[in-house]
C-alpha cells in the first residue's frame, strides 16, 4: 500500500527533481485499479522522504475479474504487490527510466537511499528478502506481524514492513523494486495486461542475468495466477481452501522426503518390469495421476491397450498434456484411453483387462472405504494380474526430514508396516481367488526393509 | 370387412411391390410417427426419396430408429417393399432382440396393377422389370413367412380387401395392468398341500371341498391369490395342490404363472421324451391313480398359463424366476425362458448345479418384481424385487407376500419332503450380518452417478445434473466423503433476500418478509443464525441399529458430517465422545419413544467456525486483517507527518483513518466466531431441523414443532437451543418486532437470522417457495464483502447482485435433499438415495456468486 523513499544527501529536496514530483504538493493519479497519491512526509535539506500511497479499489478488483468469483476478503488493497510496480511505472516513469530535466547530473550519481515498503507479502520471510536484495547491495531489515494478536497460537503472518538501504542510483532502486515486489508475492498476480510480463523482463536487463537467485526470480515472477477450476472451487471445504495448490505442495513435500532415493522412478520401473514380465497386453493404471507410468507403458509396444484412470480431472488434463495426446499419431492415440473415475465405485469400463497397476493409491483411501475398493478391483474389474504399491511405514525412520510419527504425504490416510500390508494382501488374495507375492522397492534396509512395498497378485 | 388383430406391441412389416399401396395403407391405419418408411430415410441421408444408391445407409437409419422405438415399447411399422427374405430377416431379428412380436402384412396384388400405379407417378421412373422382379419375389416368399419368424401373417389380395381392412390392437396376454389387487402372492408350493391350505387360512381364505373334486375358495374381502409356479414335483400331495389352484384360477380367485417344473410335467404328460428327475417321479406316481380327464385338464391348464404378468398400472410384475425390466410386458421365446428359468452364468457350483446369474442385483426397474424358483432361507428385498420361494418342500416354509401391503406371511413346512441338492438353509450363518440389499449397497456403480443425469423428485419435478458438475462431485465424494451408507442427506444452499436500499446495509429483514408475503405466506419463523459450520448428525440407539438400519458395521453408532459429506471430526475419539453426548441427550429427552424410532438425523450448525475453518481463518481472514492493520499503521503515521506540512494531506489522513477503522471492525467481526478448541467442552451444536426418524421425514411438521422438539435435546451444555420468533406478515407491528429482533442480534455481533415459512414446505404462486432466506448482519457481512464494503462508494456497487440463480439452486437442492431422505425412509436401495445426495453435491459445484 505504501512505499516511501528517503534521501539524506543535501540538498535532500533534490529528490523532488529526480522523481519529478514537487515536495510542496500532494498529488493524486488515476490508475485503472484505483488511485495513487504522492506526498512528502518530510522535505528538509538534510532529509527528504517521498511517499507513494495506493488506494486500490476493492470492489473493482473483484468485479473487474471475469466471472467475479473471487473473494472480497483479499489482501490486495493493503499490500505492495504488482499494483505497486504498475504505479511506480506510471507515477515515477521518468525516474524509473533514469531521466531528469532539472538535475540530469544527479541521475547518474549513486547516493544513499532508503526505501520502505508497508507491507509486502513474502512467503519464506526474511531469508527470501535477503536472498533477493542483498546480492544487489541492499541492507535489509524486516518487521514481522502476528496473524492475530488475540490468537498468538495462529503464529506469524507472511506480511512484513521492509526497509532497504543502499547507495545506488535512484533509477536502479526503482527498477529493483519494480521487478522484485511481484517476485516477493508468490500469490495471485493481477496483471493489468499481458504486456506487463514483457515490461518486467525488460527492466531486468543488466542485473537480473548475474543475480544468484535469477532462477527463483524468473520462476516466481512468471508464475501466473492459477485458474482454479470454477466448479471444484465451489466445493472447497473451509479447512482446505485451495486443494489443488495444497495437493501440489503435499506431493512436493513427499517427493522431497523421498527424493534422495529417486524412489518414484524406481517404483515405476519395478511396476513396468512386473507388467512386461507378465505378458499382459491390455493394462490399467488405476490412479494414473499425471501419467508418468502411462508414459512408460506407451513406450512399450507390447501393451496394446492402456487405460489410465484417476479421480482428479485436473490430473487427467495434465496427463493428457504430458503425453501430448492431442498430437499423437492415430495409431498411438488409439492405444491409450484416459478415464475419469473413482476406485470406490464399481466401474464396468474396467472389466476384462490383463493387468492393473495401482501405484501409491490405497494409502489415499479412508480405511473404511478400502472394502469398496477391494471389491471394485478384485471382484468386478478382476484383471489377471494386479500390482499394488504402498509406502512401508517402517522405513519412515530413515527419512531425516520426516518428523517421527508423521506420514509422508498429508493426504495419506494410513501407512502400513510390512506385516500390515502383507496381512491385508494375503487376506484379499484368499478372498478373491488370487495368489500374492511381495517385492521390495528401493534400497532395502536389513531392519526396516525397503521404502516402498509391492504386492503382485495373480489369478 | 377384414379385421387384422395386431398385438399392441409389435413390429409390423409391410410387404409388397412398389405401387401396391403400402404407404397409403400405413397413413390410414397408423400414426405418422409409428411408420418408418425406407423412402423417407433415403431422403434423410441423400435429400432424395428415390435415390437407390443410398439404400444401405437408409436402412441403417431405419433399423436404428426402429430399435429406439422398440426399446421404448412402441409399435412400429416398417414401410418398405420387404419382398426379399434378406430384407425381412434383420427386422425379425430386431423384433426378437426387443422381445416384440414380428407381424407381416402382405400386399399381394397383381403385377399389372402395380405397374399401372407406378406409371402415374412422375417420381417413379424405374423400369417395369423392377416391379416384375418384386412381385415374383413376393410370390415366392408367401409360404415361408411364418417359418421366417413372423408370428402373425396377414395376406391381402385385392384393392377391395385392402380398402376394407380395420385394425384392432390387442393387449398382450401378460398385460393385466388394469388389475389392481389386492393380491396374496404365493411362492413355490411343490405339492405341499397342507402347508398351502394352512397358509390360505392364515390369509383368511375360506377353502371348502366341492362334490366335483374341486374346491371353492372365497376371501371375505375379495382378495385374490397369485401363484408363482412350480406347483408340482417333489412334494406329498401334488394332485391336491393342482385341484385347488386350478379351481381358484377357474373361479377367478387366483392367477397363476408357470414354473419350469410345471411345464416339464406337462410335456411328460403329453408323451414327450423327458428325463424323470428332480421330483418329476413323485408327480407321475401321484397322478397315476387320477382319471385321464384330469391329466388332460392339467395339460390344458399349464398350456394356457402366461409366462408373467404386469399388474396394477405396471407397478407389479410376477414371474416364476423373475423378470428383467427390459423384458417386462413383452413377448418372445426369450422372455418366456427367462420367466421360467432366469439366467445362468454358464458355470456350475460345487454341487454340480448351474450358477444363477443374479439379475435382481442389476435390476433398476420401476415395477416391483415378485418371484420364486430358487429357494432362499428368508425372503429379502433387493432393488425392489423379492424372491419368496422359501423352500417349503425342502423343510423351509411356504411364504406369501401381501400386496400392496408388502407384508410377508409364512407357514413352516411340516416335514422335509425332499433333500435339496444344494443346502439352502445354511446353519453356520443363518443370520447374515447384513441383508442382501445391504451387501449389494456396499458398492455403488459409477455409471449411476457420472454423466448428465435427470432425477425425478416428488417436491420439484425433475432435477437435471450437468455432466461437469457430476465430475466435480465425484472427485469430492470419492476422495473425502464418508461411507455413502451414512450419507442420507446433504443440506441445500440458502439465498439472501433481495438487496435492501437502506443506508449502510445490503440485507434487511423487510425484503425477506416481503418475499414470503408476496408468495402468500402469512407467518414466518425467524431463527437466530449461528456462525459455525453446517453439520448433519445421525445418531442411532446403538451400533446394532447402525448395522440394521444403515448397513454400517464397525463405524460406530452415528456420524457427524459436513455439507460436502466429509466427516466433521478427524479424531475418531472426539467424534465418538461427541456422538455419545448427543445420544445421551436423546436418551434423556424421551424422543426415541415419542417418535417411535431408534435413529435420528439432525440438521445443525456446529460451532465454533474456527474448529473446521481454522485454515481458512488463518490463511485468509486473519492474514488480510494483519496486512491491513500493519499497512494502515505505517500509512497513518506517514500522513500525519504530511499533514503537518500540507493541509491538503488532511483529506487523505481522514480517509485512511476511516478505512483503518473499518478494518478494525472487520477483525472484530471474524474474531467473534473463533475460539480455540481443546476438548469437546469448547464445541456447541445447534440443531434446527429434526429431519428424519424411522418411517418419517418430518417435513410435514412446521418449524415450531422442529424448534420445540429439538429444544428437548438441549439439556446437555453441548447442545444449544436456537432462539426464534414467529412473525405475522400481515401485521406491521409483528414485522417491526422481527426487524427489531434482528437489529438487536446483529448489533451484538450476531451473524443474523434465517427466515422460514412456518410450514416446512410451501407451494406458492410459481411452485415451490424458498425453504429459508438468510438475513445477515452488517458487521458479519464484512467477512463476506470485504472489510470496507460499507463505504458508500463500495456499497452502491455491491447492491447490484442477483439472487435468482442462487434461489433456483436452493430449490433444486432442497428438493433433492428431501428426496434422498424420503427414499431412505422408504427403505429404497442405496443407489436411489445416493443419486440424490450426489446430485446435491454436484449442484453445489454450479457457479453462483459465492457471496450470496
Amino acid at each position: 500500500m505504501l512505499l516511501t523513499i528517503t534521501s539524506t544527501t543535501p540538498p535532500a529536496t533534490d529528490l523532488g527533481y529526480l522523481l519529478h514530483k514537487n515536495p510542496a504538493r500532494v498529488q493524486s493519479f488515476e490508475l485503472n485499479f484505483g488511485k495513487a497519491h504522492v506526498f512528502y512526509t518530510e522535505a528538509t535539506s538534510e532529509r527528504c522522504t517521498a511517499a507513494l500511497l495506493l488506494d486500490v479499489d476493492p470492489v473493482h478488483l473483484v468485479r473487474g475479474q471475469r466471472g467475479g468469483m473471487d473473494q472480497y476478503v483479499n489482501d490486495r488493497p493493503y499490500v505492495a504487490s504488482s499494483f505497486m510496480s504498475v504505479a511506480l511505472a506510471q507515477v515515477f516513469g521518468s525516474a524509473l527510466a533514469g531521466q531528469s530535466q532539472e538535475r540530469p547530473e544527479l541521475v547518474q550519481l549513486a547516493l544513499p537511499y532508503q526505501a520502505k515498503l508497508a507491507v509486502v507479502p513474502c512467503r519464506g520471510g526474511e531469508p527470501i528478502l535477503q536472498r533477493l536484495f542483498e546480492p544487489l547491495g541492499y541492507t535489509v531489515t524486516a518487521q514481522a506481524y502476528p496473524l492475530d494478536e488475540t490468537h498468538p497460537e495462529w503464529g506469524m503472518s507472511d506480511y512484513f514492513t521492509v526497509t532497504l538501504s543502499a547507495t545506488t542510483r535512484l533509477s536502479e532502486l526503482l527498477t529493483h523494486l519494480y521487478v522484485l515486489i511481484p517476485v516477493l508475492d508468490t500469490e495471485k498476480h493481477y496483471w493489468v495486461g499481458d504486456d506487463e510480463v514483457a515490461k518486467l523482463l525488460r527492466h531486468g536487463e543488466g542485473w537480473l542475468a548475474s543475480h544468484p537467485e535469477r532462477e527463483l526470480i524468473a520462476r516466481r515472477y512468471l508464475k501466473r495466477r492459477h485458474l482454479v477450476r470454477a466448479a471444484l472451487a465451489q466445493l472447497v471445504e473451509e479447512d482446505d481452501p485451495d486443494p489443488d495448490a495444497s495437493e501440489e505442495a503435499h506431493a512436493q513435500e513427499e517427493a522431497e522426503i523421498e527424493q534422495r532415493l529417486s524412489l518414484h522412478e524406481q517404483r515405476l520401473g519395478t511396476v513396468l518390469a512386473v507388467l512386461k514380465n507378465s505378458g499382459a497386453r491390455r493394462v490399467l493404471d488405476l490412479g494414473c495421476g499425471e501419467g508418468r507410468l502411462l508414459q512408460l507403458l506407451l513406450a512399450e509396444r507390447a501393451f496394446m491397450e492402456i487405460v489410465g484412470m484417476d479421480v482428479s480431472h485436473r490430473a487427467l488434463e495434465m496427463a493428457s498434456e504430458r503425453l501430448h495426446l492431442e498430437h499423437l499419431p492415430a495409431l498411438q492415440r488409439d492405444r491409450l484411453q484416459l478415464l475419469h473415475g473413482a476406485l470406490t465405485y464399481r466401474d464396468r469400463r474396467l472389466a476384462g483387462y490383463d493387468a492393473a497397476a495401482v501405484v501409491e493409491v490405497i494409502e489415499h483411501l479412508d480405511a473404511a472405504r478400502l472394502r469398496a475398493f477391494e471389491r471394485v478391483l478384485f471382484e468386478f474389474a478382476r484383471p489377471g494380474l494386479v500390482v499394488i504399491t504402498t509406502p512401508n511405514a517402517e522405513y519412515n525412520v530413515k527419512f531425516g526430514s520426516l518428523p517421527a510419527g508423521h506420514l509422508r504425504h498429508k493426504d495419506h490416510r494410513f501407512e502400513w508396516t510390512r506385516a500390515e500390508f502383507q496381512t491385508w494382501a494375503t487376506g484379499r488374495a484368499g478372498q478373491f481367488g488370487y495368489t500374492v507375492r511381495f517385492l521390495p522397492v528401493g534400497p532395502e534396509d536389513p531392519v526396516v526393509g525397503a521404502p516402498t512395498q509391492m504386492g503382485v497378485f495373480t489369478r | 370387412m377384414r379385421t387384422l388383430t395386431l398385438p399392441e406391441l409389435s413390429l409390423v412389416v409391410l410387404i409388397g411391390a412398389s405401387g401396391s399401396g403400402k404407404s397409403t395403407f400405413a397413413r390410414k391405419h397408423f400414426k405418422p410417427t409409428e411408420v418408418l418408411s425406407s423412402d423417407f430415410c433415403r431422403g434423410l441421408v441423400a435429400d432424395n426419396e428415390n435415390d437407390q444408391t443410398v439404400t444401405h445407409e437408409a436402412f441403417e437409419v431405419l433399423h436404428f430408429i426402429a430399435a429406439k422405438r422398440l426399446t421404448g415399447a412402441r409399435l412400429t411399422v416398417v414401410d418398405a417393399t420387404n419382398v426379399q427374405p434378406e430384407a425381412r430377416q434383420p427386422l425379425v431379428e430386431l423384433a426378437r432382440e426387443y422381445h416384440v412380436l414380428p407381424v407381416a402384412i402382405v400386399f399381394n396384388l397383381p403385377e399389372k396393377l402395380c405397374q399401372e400405379r407406378n406409371r402415374q407417378r412422375a417420381d417413379r421412373d424405374f423400369g417395369p422389370h423392377v416391379i416384375r422382379q418384386q412381385t415374383q419375389s413376393l410370390k415366392r416368399s408367401l409360404r415361408g413367412l411364418e417359418r421366417e419368424g413372423f408370428r402373425h401373417v396377414f395376406i391381402l389380395s385385392s384393392p377391395e380387401e385392402i380398402e376394407s381392412v380395420t385394425i384392432e390392437r390387442q393387449p398382450l396376454w401378460n398385460n393385466l395392468k388394469h388389475e389392481h389387487g389386492p393380491f396374496d402372492i404365493i411362492g413355490d408350493v411343490h405339492g405341499c398341500f397342507d402347508e398351502l391350505t394352512t397358509l390360505l387360512a392364515h390369509l383368511s381364505y375360506r377353502v371348502s371341498w366341492r362334490e366335483d373334486g374341486g374346491y371353492q375358495v372365497i376371501h371375505p374381502e375379495g382378495r385374490r391369490a397369485i401363484f408363482l409356479g412350480d406347483l408340482v414335483d417333489r412334494g406329498p400331495n401334488i394332485p391336491g395342490v393342482l385341484k385347488l389352484v386350478m379351481s381358484m384360477v377357474a373361479e377367478g380367485r387366483a392367477l397363476c404363472v408357470p414354473g419350469n417344473h410345471d411345464l416339464k410335467l406337462m410335456r411328460k404328460l403329453r408323451g414327450k421324451e423327458v428325463r424323470v428327475a428332480h421330483g418329476l417321479a413323485e408327480s407321475l406316481a401321484q397322478l397315476e391313480p387320477e382319471p385321464p380327464q384330469f391329466k388332460k385338464r392339467v395339460i390344458d391348464f399349464f398350456d394356457g398359463l402366461v409366462s408373467h404378468y404386469v399388474l396394477d398400472d405396471g407397478k407389479l410384475v410376477v414371474a416364476h424366476a423373475g423378470m428383467k425390466a427390459e423384458m417386462q410386458g413383452r413377448g418372445s421365446g426369450r422372455v418366456r425362458d427367462f420367466a421360467l428359468y432366469g439366467e445362468t452364468t454358464g458355470e456350475t457350483d460345487e454341487f454340480g448345479l448351474p450358477v444363477r446369474y443374479n439379475w435382481a442385483a442389476e435390476y433398476r426397474g420401476q415395477a416391483m418384481v415378485v418371484y420364486g424358483h430358487t429357494p432362499v432361507p428368508e425372503p429379502e428385498w433387493l432393488n425392489h424385487t423379492i424372491n419368496i420361494d422359501t423352500g417349503c418342500v425342502f423343510g423351509g416354509k411356504l411364504t406369501a407376500l401381501r400386496y400392496p401391503e408388502q407384508e410377508l406371511i409364512s407357514v413352516p413346512a411340516a416335514h422335509t419332503y425332499c433333500e435339496p441338492a444344494r443346502p439352502f438353509l445354511k446353519l453356520e450363518d443363518q443370520a447374515p450380518a447384513l441383508t442382501v440389499q445391504q451387501q449389494q449397497d456396499d458398492l455403488l456403480d459409477i455409471a449411476e452417478v457420472l454423466g448428465k443425469r435427470i432425477i425425478p423428485t416428488r417436491l420439484h419435478h425433475n432435477v437435471t445434473i450437468r455432466e461437469e458438475n457430476a465430475t466435480a462431485a465425484l472427485e469430492v465424494m470419492s476422495r473425502f466423503a464418508a461411507n455413502p451408507k451414512w450419507l442420507i442427506y446433504l443440506p441445500p444452499t440458502m439465498s439472501p433476500p433481495e438487496t435492501t436500499q437502506q443506508v449502510g446495509l445490503l440485507e434487511h429483514p423487510a425484503e425477506a418478509f416481503a418475499y414470503y408475503r408476496h408468495e402468500g405466506v402469512s407467518h414466518v419463523v425467524c431463527e437466530e443464525k449461528h456462525m459455525g459450520s453446517r453439520a448433519i448428525v445421525i445418531v442411532c440407539r446403538d451400533e446394532e441399529v447402525a448395522r440394521q438400519r444403515f448397513g454400517v458395521m464397525n463405524e460406530g453408532f452415528g456420524i457427524c458430517y459436513t455439507r460436502t459429506g466429509r466427516r466433521f471430526f478427524t479424531a475418531a475419539a472426539l467424534e465418538a465422545e461427541f456422538l455419545e453426548r448427543v445420544r445421551s441427550a436423546v436418551d434423556r429427552s424421551g424422543l426415541w419413544d415419542d417418535l417411535k424410532t431408534d435413529w435420528l438425523c439432525l440438521d445443525c450448525e456446529l460451532m465454533p467456525w474456527s474448529a473446521k475453518a481454522q485454515e481458512l481463518v488463518r490463511q485468509q481472514y486473519a492474514a488480510v486483517g494483519s496486512a491491513a492493520q500493519a499497512a494502515f499503521a505505517e500509512t497513518i503515521v506517514a500522513l500525519q507527518h504530511a499533514t503537518a506540512r500540507h493541509a491538503a494531506a488532511q483529506v487523505l489522513l481522514e480517509r485512511y483513518r476511516a478505512r483503518a477503522e473499518l478494518t478494525e471492525r472487520y477483525v472484530a467481526a471474524y474474531q467473534r466466531y473463533c475460539w480455540p478448541v481443546q476438548s469437546l467442552a469448547d464445541f456447541k451444536l445447534a440443531p434446527f431441523h429434526l429431519l428424519a426418524t424411522e418411517g418419517a421425514v418430518h417435513v410435514d411438521k412446521d418449524h415450531i414443532w422442529h424448534m420445540s422438539t429439538l429444544a428437548r435435546l438441549c439439556v446437555d451444555p453441548l447442545l444449544l437451543a436456537t432462539p426464534y420468533q414467529v412473525i405475522d406478515l400481515t401485521d406491521l407491528g409483528s414485522q417491526a418486532q422481527g426487524i427489531q429482533w434482528w437489529t438487536d442480534l446483529t448489533v451484538r455481533g450476531g451473524e443474523g437470522m434465517v427466515v422460514k415459512p412456518l410450514p416446512f414446505v410451501v407451494k406458492g404462486r410459481k411452485g415451490l417457495v424458498q425453504p429459508a432466506v438468510k438475513c445477515r448482519g452488517r458487521e458479519y457481512l464484512r467477512i463476506i464483502y470485504g472489510p470496507e464494503y460499507t463505504a458508500p462508494e463500495n456499497l452502491n456497487r455491491l447492491r447490484e447482485r442477483r439472487v435468482a440463480g442462487k434461489r433456483s439452486l436452493a430449490l433444486r437442492e432442497f428438493a433433492l435433499g428431501l428426496e434422498a431422505l424420503e427414499r431412505f425412509v422408504r427403505h429404497e436401495p442405496l443407489y436411489r438415495v445416493h443419486e440424490c445426495v450426489f446430485g446435491v453435491l454436484a449442484l453445489e459445484s454450479e457457479p453462483v456468486d459465492p457471496r450470496l
